[in-house]
């Protein structure tokens, strides 16, 4: 039993912990609104589109967070409005736009950061390093989720209606736009805090595993908000202890153990698993939905 | 609630133009409506009737214009107005069933802060069971049929306290029953003092599922009741000033 608890002993495997918990749970529960708005191409594109920031960043200020901090917080917005200005001034779609914008940001982010003088791992920034989490660090993920998580908390009705019906919601006078650009923000936000631990390539999986498990398995929205991030703390949690018995990179550890669980949902959740599809015939479901017309209960009735 | 005047409950349109990147798709629309209709919203196609159903919903921004419920202006988005889109622009799986989809009308009523209480809960069950979906409330909406998904969206409306109801084309790809038993669930609304406005586009059926019509075709030709409006001259005029319509449209391009 002594291995179970040993990586607890050391300060840095705590701090780390905590660090991970934090993070995870964080994606997790932004993690819905991104599946649920279909946002997973745009999420991959900010979260590439940090690297040139960092490396602007780093060149600027040195290794200081909140160089970095801005750095990837500019060039995600550059981006997400270039992308947007691309698709609205051209006949190409937002998605194609996307694709060719945050490429470039990205190659351009590997080539700076050749040229950068102080001392920096590629490595480091694209997978994650969650062993060098410094207590800025710790501090920056700490102020972005308190920010992060109950601002989404508060908005949770409205978000609901505009995700569910962007154009329902307008009639009723939400400002569908500004709830889109506070999303994005706390995007981004929450990008930046989950760096350090994941790196920008793997940070996808982090972002919307969780929810998308949650959303194989039940049919509850704030199921999908707070089951996300608990399963996302859970996987954090699971895949640092993973990497530290095993001595493999913790993002991708992070990510194949949150991958793990999304699979065996997807194979065997009781309602929406690839188990139940092959067993029960679409002839089956459309009979059940006959069955329950209310038209037949009402004859009884009457 | 004692019932209101029905002519303080006059929907009132004046003057209403909506353009499209400055060609206008509704010229000059006006006209008047008291509660407990059955309207159908009649007209060939992009002769502008969902236009007119979005402008009333608040959702297109109005050239010129006036529109009035209860005798006040309403500027933008209101509670009092309900629109059901098309099904086509709503995402079945999303995770809600009939009973959180309905609540979703609620939370419009009661804002980001204010606690979903007891009264609340009453409100969301007496929709539901108006729409006769008491049975089904526990239900994933994309395991309704057709007809039962327009019903839980109607209850979502009903539990808003909306005394407008603005629905697109609600009638298209409903089989004979089906559509049967919505006609007889909006003529129980229009019994409770609900203005129910819906664009159609099949005319043989008019007779049987509305009481009132709004023929439209860029401008309004006619608007009353059947006997009144829904007569062949007008319905000829609605669907052959089409041409004059295009053609006014191209010279002003």
């Amino acid at each position: 039993m002594e291995w179970l608890f040993e990586p607890f002993q050391h300060e840095f495997m705590r701090r780390v912990f905590v660090g991970g918990a934090l993070i995870g749970f964080t994606n997790g529960f932004l993690g819905a609104f991104v599946v649920l708005r279909r946002l997973a191409l745009m999420a991959d594109s900010l979260s590439h589109s940090l690297l040139p920031g960092l490396a602007v960043g780093v060149m600027l200020f040195g290794l200081a967070p909140i160089g970095l901090f801005f750095g990837a917080l500019v060039a995600a917005l550059i981006v997400a409005l270039g992308a947007q200005l691309v698709a609205r001034s051209s006949r190409l779609k937002e998605d194609t736009a996307l694709g060719i914008l945050y490429t470039v940001a990205f190659s351009l982010g590997v080539v700076l950061i050749s040229f950068v003088k102080v001392r920096v791992s590629l490595m480091h920034y694209l997978f994650g390093n969650i062993l060098g989490l410094s207590n800025a660090d710790l501090w920056t993920a700490w102020s972005i989720s308190l920010v992060v998580i109950p601002l989404l908390a508060v908005l949770q009705r409205p978000l609901l209606v505009t995700l569910f019906d962007p154009t329902v919601a307008r009639t009723q006078g939400i400002r569908v736009n500004l709830l889109n650009l506070v999303l994005m923000m706390c995007l981004v936000l929450t990008m930046i805090a989950s760096l350090q631990a994941v790196g920008v390539i793997l940070l996808l999986g982090l972002l919307i595993s969780p929810a998308a498990t949650v959303y194989l398995l039940c049919d509850s929205y704030p199921a999908m908000l707070w089951g996300g991030g608990f399963l996302g703390m859970f996987g954090s949690c699971a895949g640092l202890l993973l990497s530290y018995w095993l001595n493999l990179p913790s993002g991708a550890c992070i990510v194949l153990v949150l991958g793990a669980i999304f699979f065996a949902a997807y194979i065997l959740s009781p309602r929406y698993g690839l188990i139940r599809h092959f067993k029960r015939g679409r002839h089956f479901h459309e009979a059940s939905l006959a069955r329950w017309e209310p038209e037949h209960h009402e004859h009884h009735e009457r | 609630m004692s019932a209101p005047a029905a002519i303080s409950h006059d929907l009132t349109v004046a003057d209403l133009t909506v353009s499209y990147a400055r060609v206008p798709a509704l010229h000059h629309v006006s006209f008047s409506l008291s509660c407990g209709r059955c309207v159908g919203l009649l007209g060939p196609n992009g002769a502008g009737k969902s236009t007119l159903l979005k402008a009333l919903a608040g959702l297109l921004p109005r050239e010129t214009g006036r529109i009035a419920f209860h005798g006040q202006t309403i500027a933008g988005a209101t509670h009092e107005f309900a629109y059901l889109p098309q099904r086509e622009q709503i995402d079945w799986d999303f995770p809600t069933n009939v009973r959180g989809l309905v609540e979703m009308g609620r939370f419009l009523r009661l804002g980001w802060w204010r606690r979903y209480r007891g009264e609340d809960r009453a409100a969301v069950d007496e929709a539901i069971a108006a729409m006769h979906l008491t049975p089904l409330e526990k239900r994933q909406i994309s395991a309704l049929s057709g007809g039962q998904q327009q019903r839980a969206f109607l209850a979502r409306a009903l539990a808003q306290q909306a005394h407008v109801f603005l629905l697109d084309e609600p009638f298209t790809g409903l089989d004979k029953p089906t559509q049967d038993n919505l006609k007889s669930l909006l003529r129980e609304l229009r019994d409770q003092g609900k203005l129910i406005i819906a664009s159609h586009h099949d005319l043989p059926s008019v007779p049987e599922l509305f009481d009132h019509v709004l023929l439209l075709n860029g401008e309004l030709i006619a608007s009353g009741p059947l006997d009144e409006a829904f007569t062949e001259p007008n319905i000829g005029k609605t669907y052959s000033t089409r041409i004059f319509a295009a053609l006014d449209h191209g010279m002003a391009v």
